[in-house]
């Protein structure tokens, strides 16, 4: 080759154009023989297959037939999603108030949607937008809201409690003075009233007609179980997490064996705990609502998930945010809330939504127990003897409901990892 | 000097209540006292409520008649039977379920995941629209589907649709195969079999070393594969070879002979395979992609051909990154498994279900299921723990 002269050697043909859409085909499509043989396959299994679904689903389908028996010999039975559209998404809430649930879950969606703009993560303004939401919610859910006087004892309560342990040193007397006298107020209220001192009082809220939680169903039970499942299995979570890495043995025991215990089992054995033990762990004559008791078995089982979650995001704290911390003179409250949780939850929010997602379709689970969520109203659809025989309509139907929540929900945590990681990335 | 001064000087006294140990133990005994007042106050209540609602206790009731009939056994069992088999069948039909799930699934993901990474852009979309569309919809609803989808779109047994030249079957209540009739050959070929794994994974060792020492190859997969087809056919031959078979065939309203895989077991593992699959399969897609492109490069220029490079190079070192995520995928097989319930295949928790509401003894029942699925989890996460270990990189 070398001792070829220049002007001799053979001319290479030149590379082939691989831009523009012909080159883009080329590039990904027709790379080589078995890519080439690859993609004719896969168009032709594609196109036996869309056209097949196409035709069941759009050409021959039945969107007006007043009953199942109509359909018959055709394509899709969507009438029947029409016809069952209210049970599958509000279950046997009555049906002149559906307009509540509906309502309910437009209140929700909204606190999800502002949660998840950044500009709203200042606790104040979280604290708002749950508070409001939430009252909202379980307002128009159950239509009328009996708050106890043990309730507001409460808030004063937690209120003066975080106010003292957070302002230490920061605030000013008078400031403190107000903290000690509301956890004072709070305390000593709790106790005369469980002493039977004070009367049993209640602020009632009462715009609505009552409806109980075993007549709710559909979207927004799926909703409820999983925004305040892993609303109140957070903080838990938290000192779960904190008391796995604690340096006290007997904490650090009780945190590793319940994780490990909760973590081990499924859900449903939980759900089936719940529904079977929990009336004999009560006092005699103290009942709890079924969907309550779910409620707490959802907690109970996101707790766990959601410690090993943040402990992942502890770990990746280096030493001398602790030691620096320490060095600073805060107490453990301080530092856990000031310095490390800022740090460690930001690290796992990503992951954090993931295991929400988890969640969502996991409160399915509920129905083993006979609780009327999403997937139960859709069961609850193909009931009806007039309409029977379309399962795949209705289930298609759901899934594509449950597809649009978990996919923004994944899209959104895949956002936010590149968001977040804005400062530290290269 | 000064130093030494700062570190013998004699500590000052501080008040018990500002000591971090003695706050700690104060705090320690207080929290574990509390659970423990918790623990104590539910128990008390549950004494109370037992007897008050007159419920025996204890584990007597596992010696009992079960009386109710299970669809799936891969054991004896007839509702003669007692309540301790009825679970240990349930427990087997949740094994069964688990460990071929996790093989398909691992199998199926594996695939989807290196599609996905695949040059073919339609391909390596078509993978991705699959994983999206199975992970973000709940796998009860995909087992509803599946398993409605099996009882209502396939005739029933009288226009059974048949397969393989009408030896298989399928309706609605399943697909009928025919099974050799019992002969006792088949227990001498269990044997064989199992001494020609033993035999093979010794040959494997052997061939290893040998390549340590000398460099020369020997085709041990080949061979060991040989030895385990070969060895029980071998028996089966000597044994005389016995090949009756029981058929299916329509009797009345079903089918009779032969043997019968139930549409609940197939959505449940069809069910469990494609969810799984579709998280396996990005477990395998981020560990391929954790690796360094010089790895591949350093392949090439070593001369390794594709294959080679991918089993010697690329995939023992993606390894280390998919195991401990793929372990908890398996775990949650297991335990997905129990949703066997919702569509009525007799797994664990359904065997046990039906006991608690026939027994009405809840509390031993919900421990039995706690301590079988904890129990099958650690052995999971202990053998991959040991694989993880022995695959991770031995840094001197």
């Amino acid at each position: 080759m070398t001792d070829v002269p220049v002007g001799e050697r053979k001319q290479l043909a030149p590379p082939v154009d691989d831009s523009g859409p012909l080159g883009w085909i080329r590039r990904n499509l027709f790379s080589s023989w078995g890519n080439g043989i690859t993609t004719v396959v896969l168009i032709a299994a594609l196109a036996w297959i869309l056209s097949w679904f196409l035709d069941w689903a759009v050409f021959t389908a039945n969107f007006t037939a007043s009953t199942g028996a109509e359909c018959r010999g055709q394509g899709a039975c969507w009438a029947l999603i029409r016809e069952k559209l209210r049970l599958i998404f509000f279950g046997t809430f009555p049906y002149e108030q559906q307009w509540r649930p509906l309502l309910a879950i437009i209140a929700m969606l909204a606190m999800l949607i502002t949660t998840s703009d950044r500009r709203m993560w200042r606790p104040w303004r979280l604290l708002a937008i749950w508070s409001v939401g939430s009252f909202v919610t379980f307002l128009l859910m159950f239509g009328q809201i009996h708050i106890p006087l043990s309730l507001f004892l409460a808030v004063a309560l937690v209120v003066g409690g975080v106010g003292l342990a957070f302002r230490q040193g920061i605030g000013t007397p008078l400031e403190m003075n107000a903290y000690r006298a509301l956890a004072a107020v709070g305390a000593v209220g709790l106790v005369l009233r469980f002493a039977g001192i004070l009367p049993a009082w209640k602020l009632p809220i009462t715009p609505f007609s009552y409806v109980e939680t075993g007549l709710w169903g559909g979207l927004p039970v799926t909703m409820i179980l999983a925004t305040y499942g892993l609303l109140f299995a957070f903080p838990y979570g938290i000192l779960l997490a904190l008391g796995r890495r604690s340096n006290l043995p007997l904490i650090k025991g009780l945190c590793v064996g319940f994780i490990e215990l909760i973590r081990g089992v499924p859900l449903i054995s939980l759900l089936i705990m719940a529904s079977v033990m929990l009336p004999l762990f009560l006092p005699t004559g103290v009942t709890f609502d079924k969907f309550l008791r779910a409620q707490v078995a959802v907690i109970l089982f996101a707790g766990a998930y959601i410690a090993e979650t943040v402990r992942g995001g502890l770990q990746s704290l280096p030493k001398g945010q602790f030691e620096a911390a320490d060095a600073m003179g805060l107490n453990y409250a301080q530092k856990t809330a000031l310095i490390i949780l800022p740090q460690a939850l930001r690290v796992v929010i990503p992951p954090l939504i993931n295991t929400f997602i988890g969640f969502f379709k996991d409160t399915s689970l509920v129905l083993i127990i006979g609780i009327f969520d999403f997937l139960n109203t859709a069961n609850q659809a193909l009931v009806d003897p007039a309409w029977a025989g379309y399962p795949g309509e209705v289930y298609l139907f759901a899934a594509f409901v449950y597809f649009i929540f978990c996919y923004s929900m994944s899209r959104y945590s895949k956002y936010l990892e590149v968001e977040l990681n804005k400062g530290t990335r290269r | 000097m000064a130093v030494e001064a700062l570190g013998s000087a004699p500590r000052t006294k501080v008040a018990p209540w500002n000591d971090p140990t003695v706050r700690g133990w104060v705090f320690q005994v207080v929290v574990v006292g509390l659970v423990g007042l918790l623990a104590w106050y539910l128990v008390d209540n549950t004494i109370t409520n037992l007897e008050r609602q007159k419920i025996a206790s204890g584990f007597h009731y596992l010696g009992r008649e079960a009386g109710f009939e299970i669809g799936d056994t891969m054991v004896e069992y007839s509702p003669a039977s007692t309540y301790a088999r009825a679970i240990y069948v349930g427990m087997l039909n949740t094994l069964k379920v688990s460990v071929l799930g996790i093989i398909m699934a691992t199998f199926l993901g594996t695939l989807l995941g290196i599609g996905r990474l695949s040059n073919n852009w339609l391909l390596s979309k078509i993978c991705e629209w699959y994983v999206e569309a199975f992970r973000n919809v709940p796998l009860l609803l995909w087992l509803f589907l599946f398993y409605k989808l099996i009882s209502e779109a396939f005739p029933g047994p009288r226009q059974a649709i048949s397969a393989f030249w009408g030896t298989v079957f399928l309706s609605n209540r399943g697909v009928y195969f025919p099974v050799p009739l019992a002969d006792a050959v088949f227990k001498w070929m269990g044997v064989a079999l199992l001494v020609a794994i033993a035999g093979a994974w010794a040959l494997h060792r052997w061939a290893r070393r040998r390549q340590d020492a000398t460099g020369q190859p020997f085709p041990s997969i080949i061979a060991g594969t040989g030895l385990i087809v070969g060895l029980p056919v071998l028996v089966w031959l000597l044994g005389g070879a016995p090949h009756h078979m029981s058929w299916p065939a329509l009797k009345g309203f079903n089918f009779d002979g032969g043997s019968v895989i139930q549409p609940e077991f197939t959505a449940l593992l069809f069910g469990l395979v494609l969810y799984t699959s579709a998280f396996v399969a990005e477990i395998v897609r981020s560990g391929i992609l954790a690796l360094h492109k010089g790895q591949t490069e350093a392949a090439a220029a070593l001369g390794l051909t594709r294959g080679q490079s991918m089993r010697l190079v690329l995939l023992p070192q993606a390894l280390r990154v998919i195991v401990p995520p793929m372990t908890s995928q398996y775990l949650n097989i297991t335990k997905n498994s129990s949703l066997a319930i919702a569509i009525g295949y007799p797994d664990l928790v359904a065997s046990i279900n039906v006991t608690i509401n026939q027994t009405g003894q809840a509390i031993e029942n919900v421990l039995i299921i706690m301590a079988a699925y904890l129990s099958v989890s650690l052995s999971i996460s202990a053998f991959m723990n040991w694989y993880n270990k022995r695959i991770a990189l031995r840094e001197r």
